[in-house]
């Protein structure tokens, strides 16, 4: 164990007391996201005094001083690279009507990640950068991308990429649909679900920095900014798409078709509570 | 238990009431025979717990648990020494296995009872694995 096992019997307890600070926060009836990112905030610093807050976004990196340096050295030659030409030459080009993705996004698409997933008060539901995309395509008369690799991986990862050092910056409207979004995926991230009866929180709240046989487990706070990655246990690029059904999976639980109504909650909820950090994908992972 | 055993099997085996002593080296025989077939079934049920307690499918106790034989061993549990002296009654072990958020609500270790991802004979087993640690 990288810690002792009295640090890590504490480590369960100071969760369990976060769990039960941020239940009652939510048991008083009234939804307090701005609390919640507070409380959460807070679980991860004290429990990591060391990192660098901004180092959260890079995931099993910012939790193991051996592999931060891999990390160091694998940036000089980015796996993602070939991912991140693709997604350039994919977004300038012209659709069959003329148009091209430059049209559908504010600021023509560039640097705005930060903003996703954003609550759409027209269709009443979250949106993710995914599902943004594949709205474009499909409204200009395009065939949608699968959600989980290549194209999809490529254009996200550019548009990522344009959108480095933004801080996340996401926002919870005045409207009861969209609070019930959040605490949708809130409530998602921390049911425990699957045979072994692991919720999301199981790994990435109560585990991050353990390894889970080798692979060493990403703090919850910041998963998301990295994304997408280049993982060399997958061979390729994925999404966040991806990394949701592959968690889910891992679990031996049935993972739900990506962009689902849950797994969009819940990008939105680890979006939210993760606001102020910087967007630091494409990512590359071991 | 060997002595319980042992002992409830003896009168079976006095046939020759006649012959004590020629009785004391058959119950002797037999004593050994069976402390020696009971040592190597609660050792090859050991052996079973090993492969079961390591099988990716089935236990995989080494995703979170350090234990001696096994490689790729995750941190998340505390890595499993003298098991046998810190769980003199196995039955906390088998309690612990079946369904640790009994006895700790927030812990991340699967119900391998309650879930059926184990059967009980299985547990058991691994149970015997974890009394050799
Ligand atoms: C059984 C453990 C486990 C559970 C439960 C789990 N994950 Fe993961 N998750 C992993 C592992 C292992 C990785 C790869 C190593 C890493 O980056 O943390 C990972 C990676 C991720 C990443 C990418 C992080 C990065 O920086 O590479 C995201 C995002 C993620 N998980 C989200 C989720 C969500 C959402 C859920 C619940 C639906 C979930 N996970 C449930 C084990 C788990
Ligand atoms: C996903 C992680 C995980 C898996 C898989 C897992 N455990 Fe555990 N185990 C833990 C944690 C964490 C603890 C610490 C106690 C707690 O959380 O209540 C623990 C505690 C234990 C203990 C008590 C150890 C002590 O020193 O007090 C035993 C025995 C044990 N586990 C056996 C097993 C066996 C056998 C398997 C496989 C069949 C297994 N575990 C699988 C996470 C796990």
């Amino acid at each position: 164990m990288m810690r002792s096992v009295l640090g890590s019997a504490l480590g369960l307890v100071i969760a369990a007391l976060t769990f039960g600070a941020v239940h009652t926060a939510v048991a008083a009836d009234t939804t307090n996201p701005e609390a919640d990112a507070k409380a959460f905030r807070k679980f991860f610093t004290d429990k990591f005094p060391k990192v660098k807050f901004d180092d959260f976004v890079n995931g099993p990196y910012s939790m193991d001083e051996g592999l931060y340096q891999q990390w160091k050295e694998k940036e000089e030659f980015p796996p993602y690279e070939f991912a991140l030409d693709m997604g350039k030459e994919l977004f300038a080009k012209p659709f069959k009507n003329g148009k091209t993705f430059a049209d559908c996004f504010p600021n023509k698409g560039i640097g705005i990640r930060q903003n996703y997933p954003y609550f759409d008060e027209k269709q009443g539901k979250v949106v993710t950068l995914e599902l943004a995309i594949n709205q474009c395509l499909e409204s200009n008369g395009e065939k949608p991308y699968s959600y989980t690799k290549d194209e999809m991986a490529a254009v996200t990862a550019y548009m990522a990429f344009t959108s480095r050092g933004k801080p996340f910056d996401i926002k919870i409207p005045n409207d009861p649909r969209a609070l019930a979004a959040y605490e949708n995926g809130k409530k998602y991230f921390y049911t425990r679900r699957g045979q072994l009866n692991f919720s999301c929180a199981s790994c990435h709240v109560q585990s991050p920095g353990e390894r889970i046989r080798a692979e060493v487990l990403a703090p919850a706070i910041g998963i998301l900014n990295a994304m997408p990655i280049y993982r060399s246990e997958w061979g390729g690029m994925g999404t966040i798409s991806r990394r949701f059904t592959s968690c889910n999976s891992q679990v031996r639980g049935v993972p739900l078709n990506p962009q689902d109504d849950e797994y969009r909650d819940v990008e939105y909820y680890l979006s939210y509570v993760s606001n102020g950090l910087p967007i630091s994908g494409p990512g590359a992972r071991p | 238990m060997t002595i319980a055993r042992f002992t409830a099997a003896t009168p079976r085996t006095g046939r020759i009431a006649d012959a004590r002593r020629a009785g004391i080296v058959m119950t002797l025989v037999l004593f050994a025979s069976l402390t020696a077939s009971h040592a190597a079934q609660a050792q090859s049920s050991a052996a079973e717990g090993e492969k079961i307690a390591f099988d990716r499918s089935k236990g995989n106790c080494l995703t979170c648990h350090e234990m001696k034989g096994g490689t790729l061993a995750g941190s998340i549990g505390p890595a499993l020494t003298d098991i046998k002296s810190k769980y003199p009654d196995r039955n906390e072990l088998i309690a612990i296995v079946t369904d640790e958020t009994k006895r700790n609500p927030q812990t991340v270790m699967p119900p391998f009872g309650r879930n059926h991802i184990l059967t009980e004979k299985e547990i058991s087993a691994v149970v015997d694995f974890l009394q050799t640690l």
